[in-house]
């Protein structure tokens, strides 16, 4: 995978959420990401960065275009430094959560992207990472 | 801070949803639509949002939120106009919004409002009052 073009934005506070989710929007039609896939992708990205701030108080989300083959996507890593997931088995599943939530997020999200991957540890952060391909 | 208008017509309370949503805003929406039936007595609310290109899991409960919570109150509630993409979406996302009334537009969210109210106070023809 190569990555085409690279920015940073930090979310800490809930309105951070807004310009985000419009850049992604716009990294996503200059692609040419169908209208779907841009939902699916940038639903998938308000999860994760609702569970970011809620969680951990925010922290930072990477855009990048990458490219593999003859196919472009879009990858995002969402980098918090929180108290991290005990059991990421357990919080994968429908209708797990610690917080108050309905638990869709995590596994709800891991649907509607081509590629997702998550990586805790208590008491350092989470990193998750979503790849979403523009016909994918 | 943004905040979502709600206008009366009537029994009816209609809501326009033009900003983007953010979990803030969702929830003072749904605390200002249950005062606002309670204030009024509305049998009904119509939400449009056809303008709203993301409902994630968090906007998804807070409608279906609203629409438990007017039943509560004696009032139905109509979601209209969603898009086709923020449909499929959810259904992925896992959640369907049971037991939340849908209509295409607003004139055909009108008609199903109306019809439920009807139905309400006059009784139907199979003597099914749900």
């Amino acid at each position: 995978m190569v990555t085409l073009n690279k920015e940073s934005m930090s979310v800490t506070r809930e309105v951070d959420v807004i310009p985000f989710r419009n850049r992604l929007k716009e990294m996503a039609t200059k692609i040419g990401m169908g209208l779907v896939n841009q939902t699916k992708l940038i639903t998938a990205a308000s999860e994760l960065s609702r569970n970011m701030l809620r969680y951990a108080n925010g922290g930072l989300i990477t855009l990048e275009v990458v490219s593999k083959g003859r196919e472009n996507g879009i990858r995002l890593t969402f980098k918090d430094e929180g108290p991290g997931i005990a059991n990421i088995e357990q919080a994968m599943k429908d209708g797990f959560s610690t917080g108050k939530s309905l638990g869709l997020g995590l596994p709800g999200t891991r649907r509607l992207v081509s590629d997702f991957q998550i990586d805790s540890k208590v008491g350092v952060g989470t990193v998750v990472t979503i790849v979403k391909w523009k016909n994918g | 801070m943004d905040k979502i208008p709600i206008l009366r017509m009537g029994d009816l309370l209609l809501v326009t949803i033009q900003v983007d949503l953010y979990d803030r805003i969702a929830e003072a929406l749904e605390a200002d639509l249950v005062q606002m039936i309670n204030k009024t007595g509305a049998q009904g609310v119509l939400i449009d949002i056809s303008a709203v290109s993301i409902i994630d899991s968090f906007m998804g409960r807070i409608i279906g939120n609203i629409a438990t919570m007017s039943k509560v109150l004696d009032a139905e509630t109509v979601v209209v106009g969603m898009q086709p993409a923020v449909a499929i979406t959810l259904v992925e996302l896992g959640l369907p919004l049971n037991g939340v009334l849908t209509a295409l537009n607003v004139e055909k969210g009108m008609t199903l409002l109306r019809t439920k109210i009807d139905i309400k106070y006059n009784g139907s023809d199979d003597g099914n009052t749900e």
